[in-house]
Order: C-alpha cells, then sequence, then structure tokens
C-alpha cells in the first residue's frame, strides 16, 4: 500500500476528499464516454477498480445499535443498510430501504439522519459518522408499531409494498415536524416518494389518521 | 353446488380487511427478491449495448475475469449477432459486491459496426428506412383487416362525420422492484427467488433453458415490487443469473437497474389511428373505418381494441405493428385497452358535438351490445354523472372565465377478469385448530394472500389472521397460473371455496358424534362449532379440530365456473383544470365506477381502483418513453425524467366498487382503461380545443391554445 493511504487511514476514517473524488470522478468519466471509444476499438482499461481504492473502517450507528463497517469512499450509506457485513462477518441486513431509482427521485431509501430525512442512495455511508441513524427497522417501538405504521395496515396505504418503508420514513419526519398536517402539507411533505401502484390517496389518509392518534 | 350465499351471510366477505402482509411491509421486514441475501451470494450486472443497432464483433472478458473479486464473466450475444435496440445484453458478470460487478462491466472491451438505425415509428415506415428485421419488409407486419356490417352504407345513412388521427404514446411499466433473480445451485437443483408474476411458468422456463426436469428447480416469490403485466419468466437476467450461478458455484443476485427497466423490460406500445366514423341523426353510431398502427419496439404486436365498447353495426379495421430500434412490449396492465378506451371516448365526444348532443347521452344510446354490461354501465353512468355533477359541465366548451378553465368528461372500459380452471390448491386443517390454505399462486401486491384468507376464514367461521396462507412457492407442487389478465381471483378464489367447503364437510363428520347432531345439522361462526337447531349446543372450533387427535384435514378443490365472473363494465368521469398560461392540466377529481361483480375485500379493492386510475392520470399527462432520433437512445430512461404520478398530481378519487352479481372477478387492470379518455374529454370542455395525442403534456396544451388564438 503506497505510503500516502496508509497515513490518511492512521489518521481516522482513512478517507480523503480527495481520494473519493477520484474515485467517484474517473468512474463517472468512464461510464460517460464508453460509447464513443468502443467504436472499432477496444477500450482502454481507465476505469479505476475497487482494488485501487482505499477502504476504512468507521462506526455507525443504526437504529441504537453500533455497527463497525469496512468501506470505499464510494460506498453509500444504503449500501451499508442493503448488503454491508460488519468487520466480524455479520450482515447488516437492513433491507427495508430500498433501492429504486438510484438518483435521488422516489424517495424508496428514505431513513432519518438525526430525526431528519434523507435519501440514503445519495448519502455516503463515511458522512453518516458520528450521527444517528434510523431506518425502517427502527421505527416501531419493538413489537408496537408506530402509530403511522399502524395507520398505514388500518388504511391499506400500500400495495406492492416497495416503496413503503420510504413512505413511513418520510411521513413520520413529517408528522415530527407538523403534527396536524392539512392535506396540502402531507401531499407536499411526501412529495419526495414515488408509489407506482397508486396508493396515494390512502396514504394521505393514512397520515392524518396518525397525526390524530399522535394528538396532533 | 357452491355459492357464495347472500351478503347477509357474509361476516367477512365485502368487509373492510387490512391485508396480512401489512405489518412486514410497514416495517420493512418483508423479503423482497433484492432483499433476499444467501450465504456466499454474488451480485451479477449485464453489460448492454449503447447503440441501437449493430453487428457484434468480438466480446474480450480477460480483463473483467482478472479483476480481483470477480467470479464469473459471459457473453450473452455472439460475434456476427445484431445488436437492435439500446439496452440489448451483451455480456454478464458476477463479482463479491456490486461495486466490483460494476467495475468489471466497464473492463470488458468489445467491437461493433454500426449499421443506421430509426426509433420514429412514422419514419420506420418510409421507403428508404433502415431495415431491422430482413424477414418483415417494411418494418411492417401483415395487416388485421376486419369488417362487419357494410361501411358504405354505414356512412350513406351517416347525418355526421369526424375524421380524426389520435396518438398514444409508449409507456413503460415503471415496476419499482426490478426484475431480477437470485439463483442458487444445490448439486443438480435450482432453487430461485424470482420477482415474478407466475412462479409455475418460471419454473418450466428454468428447466427448458437448462434441459432438466421442471421437479429439480423451485422458484419462490415471497413478495414482490410490482409487475404490471412485464414479469413472466425469467428473461435474459434470470438465464444469465442461474449460469453465472453454477459456473461460479455460488448463488448470484442479479437485478436490474433503473435504466434497464425501463430499456429492456417492456413498455405499453404506441397508437396512432386514422379514423373516419359517422352517426345518424338521431344518435346512432352508424360507421367506423380505421387504419391503425403502433410500435413498442423491435418486434411483436402493437394491439389495440378498436371500435371500442361502444355499438357500431358497420365497421372497418385494418391494424398493424411497426418495428423500431428500441425495447420491445410487453403485456401492461389492460393491454390494448387503454389506448383504444381514449381514441374511441375522444371520438364519442366529437361524433356527440357535431350531432348537438350531449356526450354521456350519446353514449347512453350506443352503450353496449351485451345485455348485462348495458344494463350495469347505463347504471354507472347515472351513478358517475350525479357523483361528478355532470350538469355542472360547461356547454359550451372553453367558455369558462379566468386563466384557470375548469371542464368535465367521461371514458368507459371493458375487461375479462373472469380466470379460469386448472388451480391446485390445498386446504389444512390441524388438530391444533391451525389451518393452513396453500396453492402456488403469488402476490403482486394485489391483495389475492389476504382474500384467500378471507375466502377460508368465511368458511371455517374464523378470521383471516387465523388462515395460514402459503403462496409464491413452487416447492408444495400445487400449480396455478400466472397472474396476468386480472385471472388470478377468478382462477384461485372458486377453488379455494370448494376446497373448505370439503374440508369443513369431513370436520363436521368428525365432530358430529360429540355435539349428538347429523354432520348436515352444523354450522360454524365466530369461532365455534354449532347446531343450526339449537345455538347452545357448541363447541369451540380447537375443541372441534381437537377430535382429530393424530389426523389432520386436508382437501383440494374444483374450479366452479359459477363462483367468478368476467367481461365487466367500467365508467369514469374526470374534473380537470388548465391553466392556459402554463399549458399544466391538473386533474380536481375522478369519480371511477367499475362492475366489481362480488367484492371479497372492499379496501384492498379499493385501493386497485385509485392505483388503476392513477396509472391512468400518469398515461393521460405525464408518461413517454422519448426516444433521441439522434443516437437512437432513450432520452429520459430514469425516474427523473419519466415522470410517473407523484403526491402533487394525485386528484381526489372516488373509487366506486359496483357490486353486481355474487361472483368474484378480478380488478386489477379495468379500473386502468377509461381515465385517459375521460381526462382528455374534461380537457376539451376545459378549453374547446381538442388534443388527440397522449400525453397532454402543458407544451401540447399551449400549442393548440396558440393556434385558436387564445395563449
Amino acid at each position: 500500500m503506497p505510503e500516502e493511504k496508509e497515513k490518511e487511514r492512521q489518521k481516522g476514517t482513512g478517507i480523503s476528499r480527495r481520494n473519493f473524488l477520484k474515485g467517484m470522478g474517473t468512474g463517472a468519466v468512464a461510464a460517460t464516454v464508453a460509447p464513443t471509444v468502443l467504436v472499432g476499438a477496444p477500450k482502454s482499461a481507465e476505469a479505476q477498480t475497487s482494488e485501487e481504492i482505499s477502504r476504512a473502517k468507521i462506526k455507525l450507528d443504526i437504529n441504537n445499535k453500533m455497527y463497525e463497517v469496512e468501506v470505499e469512499p464510494r460506498t453509500t450509506l444504503l449500501s451499508v443498510l442493503r448488503d454491508g457485513f460488519d468487520t466480524s462477518g455479520n450482515r447488516v441486513d437492513l433491507t427495508g430501504s430500498k433501492l429504486i431509482c438510484d438518483r435521488g427521485e422516489c424517495g424508496g431509501c428514505t431513513i432519518l439522519i438525526d430525526g431528519k430525512s434523507v435519501y440514503s442512495c445519495m448519502t455516503l455511508a463515511i458522512d453518516a459518522q458520528e450521527t444517528k441513524i434510523t431506518t425502517v427497522e427502527g421505527i416501531a417501538d419493538g413489537d408496537q408499531l408506530h402509530p403511522v405504521q399502524e395507520a398505514f395496515v388500518q388504511h391499506d396505504a400500500l400495495m406492492c409494498g416497495f416503496c413503503t418503508p420510504g413512505f413511513i420514513v418520510s411521513a413520520k419526519s413529517l408528522l415530527d415536524e407538523n403534527s396536524s398536517p392539512s392535506l396540502e402539507e402531507i401531499k407536499e411533505g411526501l412529495s419526495g416518494n414515488i408509489c407506482r401502484c397508486g396508493t396515494y390517496p390512502f396514504i394521505f389518509e393514512a397520515v392524518k389518521t396518525a397525526s390524530i392518534k399522535m394528538g396532533g | 353446488m357452491a355459492s357464495w350465499g347472500e351478503p347477509r351471510e357474509s361476516s367477512l366477505i365485502g368487509k373492510r380487511i387490512p391485508r396480512l402482509s401489512g405489518g412486514d411491509k410497514v416495517t420493512g421486514k418483508a423479503k423482497y427478491t433484492f432483499d433476499i441475501s444467501r450465504p456466499g451470494m454474488l451480485h451479477g450486472r449485464i453489460l448492454r449495448a449503447e447503440v441501437a443497432h449493430a453487428v457484434m464483433g468480438e466480446i474480450n472478458l480477460s480483463e473483467a475475469e482478472a479483476l480481483p473479486g470477480v467470479k464469473a464473466v459471459m457473453t450473452l450475444i455472439d460475434p456476427g449477432k445484431h445488436i437492435r435496440y439500446q439496452g440489448q445484453e451483451i455480456a454478464a458478470v458476477a463479482a463479491e459486491t456490486d461495486d466490483i460487478a460494476k467495475d468489471a462491466i466497464r473492463l470488458i472491451r468489445y467491437d461493433y459496426e454500426e449499421l443506421p438505425f430509426v426509433v420514429d415509428v412514422e419514419e420506420a415506415m418510409q421507403e428508404d428506412a433502415p431495415q431491422i428485421h430482413e424477414d418483415r419488409p417494411g418494418n411492417k407486419s401483415e395487416p388485421q383487416i376486419r369488417e362487419e356490417g357494410n361501411i358504405e352504407e354505414g356512412f350513406a345513412e351517416a347525418a355526421v362525420e369526424v375524421q380524426a388521427t389520435y396518438h398514444a404514446s409508449v409507456q413503460t411499466h415503471v415496476c419499482l422492484e426490478t426484475h431480477g433473480n437470485v439463483a442458487e445451485w444445490e448439486g443438480d437443483n435450482l432453487t430461485v427467488w424470482a420477482s415474478t408474476q407466475a412462479v409455475f411458468g418460471t419454473r418450466r422456463d428454468f428447466a427448458r433453458h437448462f434441459n432438466m426436469p421442471e421437479d429439480k428447480v423451485r422458484v419462490i416469490t415471497e413478495h414482490m415490487g410490482g409487475g404490471f403485466g412485464s414479469k413472466f419468466g425469467p428473461g435474459v437476467e434470470g438465464h444469465a443469473a442461474a449460469e453465472l450461478a453454477k459456473k461460479a458455484g455460488r448463488p448470484v443476485k442479479l437485478m436490474l437497474t433503473r435504466k434497464d427497466e425501463h430499456l429492456v423490460a417492456g413498455n405499453r406500445p404506441s397508437m396512432t389511428q386514422h379514423v373516419r366514423a359517422g352517426a345518424t341523426k338521431d344518435g346512432r353510431l352508424i360507421a367506423y373505418d380505421l387504419r391503425g398502427y403502433g410500435t413498442g419496439g423491435i418486434t411483436g404486436g402493437a394491439g389495440f381494441a378498436a371500435p371500442y365498447v361502444y355499438n357500431v353495426p358497420n365497421f372497418r379495421t385494418e391494424k398493424f405493428a411497426v418495428s423500431i430500434n428500441a425495447g420491445n412490449a410487453r403485456a401492461m396492465r389492460a393491454p390494448g385497452h387503454p389506448q383504444g378506451a381514449f381514441a374511441m371516448d375522444s371520438l364519442m365526444d366529437e361524433l356527440a358535438e357535431k350531432l348537438g348532443m350531449d356526450a354521456l347521452e350519446f353514449r347512453r344510446m350506443n352503450s353496449d351490445s351485451n345485455a348485462r354490461r348495458n344494463e350495469i354501465r347505463q347504471a354507472e353512468y347515472t351513478l358517475g354523472a350525479q357523483e361528478i355533477g355532470w350538469h355542472r359541465r360547461s356547454r359550451i366548451p372553453g367558455s369558462g372565465k379566468g386563466v384557470k378553465k375548469r371542464g368535465i368528461g367521461v371514458g368507459c372500459g371493458l375487461w375479462g377478469g373472469g380466470g379460469g380452471g386448472g388451480t391446485q390448491v390445498r386446504v389444512t386443517i390441524h388438530a391444533d385448530g391451525t389451518v393452513e390454505a396453500v396453492t402456488g399462486t403469488q402476490d403482486l401486491g394485489t391483495g389475492i394472500r389476504t382474500v384467500i384468507a378471507i375466502i377460508v376464514a368465511e368458511e371455517f367461521g374464523l378470521q383471516p389472521v387465523d388462515i395460514t396462507v402459503k403462496i409464491g412457492d413452487t416447492d408444495p407442487g400445487l400449480s396455478s397460473r400466472g397472474s396476468g389478465g386480472s385471472q388470478t381471483i377468478g382462477s384461485v378464489a372458486p377453488v379455494m371455496k370448494t376446497a373448505a367447503m370439503a374440508a369443513k364437510k369431513k370436520l363436521f363428520e368428525h365432530v358430529a358424534p360429540l355435539l349428538e347432531a347429523n354432520p348436515e345439522e352444523l354450522h360454524v361462526g365466530d369461532g365455534k362449532v354449532y347446531v343450526g337447531s339449537d345455538r347452545t349446543k357448541s363447541i369451540t372450533w380447537k375443541q372441534a379440530t381437537g377430535q382429530l387427535a393424530m389426523e389432520t384435514i386436508s382437501e383440494g378443490g374444483e374450479w366452479d365456473e359459477e363462483l367468478r365472473v368476467g367481461d365487466v363494465a367500467g365508467v369514469q368521469f374526470a374534473e380537470v383544470e388548465v391553466d392556459t398560461e402554463t399549458g399544466i392540466v391538473k386533474v380536481v377529481k375522478i369519480v371511477a365506477v367499475q362492475d366489481c361483480g362480488m367484492v371479497v375485500n372492499r379496501l384492498t379493492t379499493e385501493s386497485q381502483i385509485n392505483g388503476a386510475v392513477i396509472m391512468g392520470l400518469g398515461y393521460a399527462l405525464l408518461e413517454e418513453r422519448i426516444m433521441d432520433p439522434e443516437t437512437g437512445r432513450q432520452i429520459n430512461a430514469n425516474l427523473e425524467d419519466y415522470k410517473v404520478p407523484g403526491t402533487m398530481e394525485i386528484p381526489e378519487i372516488k373509487a366506486i366498487a359496483y357490486d353486481t352479481d355474487r361472483k368474484v372477478t378480478g380488478i386489477g387492470e379495468p379500473p386502468k382503461i377509461p381515465t385517459a379518455g375521460a381526462i382528455a374529454n374534461a380537457v376539451y370542455n376545459a378549453i374547446g380545443v381538442r388534443i388527440r395525442e397522449l400525453p397532454i403534456t402543458p407544451d401540447k396544451v399551449l400549442r393548440v391554445l396558440a393556434e385558436k388564438g387564445e395563449a
């Protein structure tokens, strides 16, 4: 391992912004230019591969449990939740958050960081250190569903259910900020989430019911 | 003979019952194919063509193979073969992580010779257009011609005529869980977790692909994230996952990316209709002449229903499909119907206006040739018109005052959905009182799992949560059809019902001596078995099943066509508000009145109606696959530029599940059909200029207003 990288590792996170940009940048360039480069001639190996990218061990507080995971600079928080292993080799296995659009358009990966809703597909794992991360798996109190979850079941605010975890987290976040939202405020508050089955009308009802139950 | 009985006899059927999977879905516990992880599992990715038409050259996998973490690489096309659309598969890899798989894809080198391409349907029909298939000259299929009556005589009788061209764009399915599989080999046995609408069909496909016995393949779909008609088999990606797993000797997960999903996972084909139609002075639709075509991509049909629903005695239709260099069509939620309904309902409005008749009255006069449907449809018109306030409609289209103009429109639909025989089920009563209902269907989000529980619970006097429903797995060997055509409930419910009846009969035989009664005198209700003539003579369900001791009761059932109905009618009314300055159409309200036969679960039925209306709204106003004529690529193969309805687009929806016969029918597709026509007619009523092209985007609204001199 080159000395420079070794030093960065010793400093703590082992991640530098420069390395991160390097990793992301070449990847993006390779993807963009690929089709033109390919015509009639083999492409040269420009893409930086994972072997060359530094890795670091970081700690994440997810649903009140500490996980130590090894990540690359490019590793998203969503990828740690879904596909990550802790350093003892156990799967993190929090697959409630979904990767759907992979670009911050659909809200399927919505989680809470320090109580604020964010897209975990657009959040780098390294940036989530020293925060409190809450996923859909951490919304209920043990076996006791959160009022938002109860209301979603009661109103059938879900069909295939694939977008549901994102909506649950967004709805909780909305009600934490505005305990008694109007229909328009509910629509606006959930406008970062997409449902293809078209459960929206019942989602609006569920959020209203939850807000009443929560004393809003 | 089996019957569902009268509504008053049902304690569960027809009520609002939360779906059984709700708890797992709101907590993130529900595991979809996308969420499956297996010990040692690898992640697969597919390298796809970025050109629309080419001849493939050499493919070099060596660098990808050499990348640490890569465990298997394979080609998916041979040199010399044609690439015919962006997204066509070139090679696949399996690696320790998804990131490594992504890296490996970039290291695959290949040559190709680019060929001229065409991605526009009109250009594809030009004489000098690039030829996509050698056996399809002119890129057109053989026209299908249908004729009834005599159109010349029909037009001779007509007092008014409309000649118009209607067009609908390509819509993609946008399943939120992309297509994909997790494949795992254990010796000669293959287990696949598949995001599929047909576990048994998928098993057969895998067995054929690997030339192995079907009983050595197991397909599991516990939960799946939307299919809408596009997920009936493993596809290239499923075969690749299983091939890579075999090569690597480890399980492989391979899911399509969001971009792939738009490019290769199917679509609703486009439609272009050149129509001429006539009506008599007294308001009878009398003649209809159509030349129509559409394209979904390289091959396959682009069929649509025309003439649609309304009764027309004299017609001639000529329809064909056009190939372009783009990913192929697949069945999509009521294939052929929403596009046919949009064109027909627009045409009906145009004819009514020429006749000086009310658009609804003109429809009533030409309603439906089928007596049952006609009766239902007329009642639905009355109900819907009342609910939307049809009388509030502008008599003179576009005459509303102000910048934002309101309008009201109506549309119609018709769908099969009656199901068919062949489903095998097993209803088992255990001595401890637990009940299992097992069959090889799958729940796409329609709620069939809960419907099965309701039906069995109703028969046993229990609650739906008391029934353990096991579906989405080929292993019990109880096959059912793929979930398409809204056929699931019509195929499954009758068999479940008769199986539960048979099991109950057996149970009664066991417990009759204990209650000192004949088995025929026994009934169930409120978790008890009791004697009909004397309700005080009762035992609890558990006491009853306790009589089984070491036995279990396990019964199959028969499909009974009297328990289900098809060919259901639906109508929808839309109210819109058009901003004449921005061109934005806002749907204010939709009233959907849908023949639902016998509603089993009113809550999930309403969910389905809402969902279908919303997908129809997207079709009417937002959704369109946009191909770039310069590059042959789809411009909007993502969820940012391909707009599906979001929270801000959702109107008030009044879903009226209209109860008719005491027979079940599938309801996933029918309410998708009338929406676009109703919205298009409402837009016309608001602004007084007709837009004959879907989606009705702001640019089109502003263009027609400018032509009229109002913008």
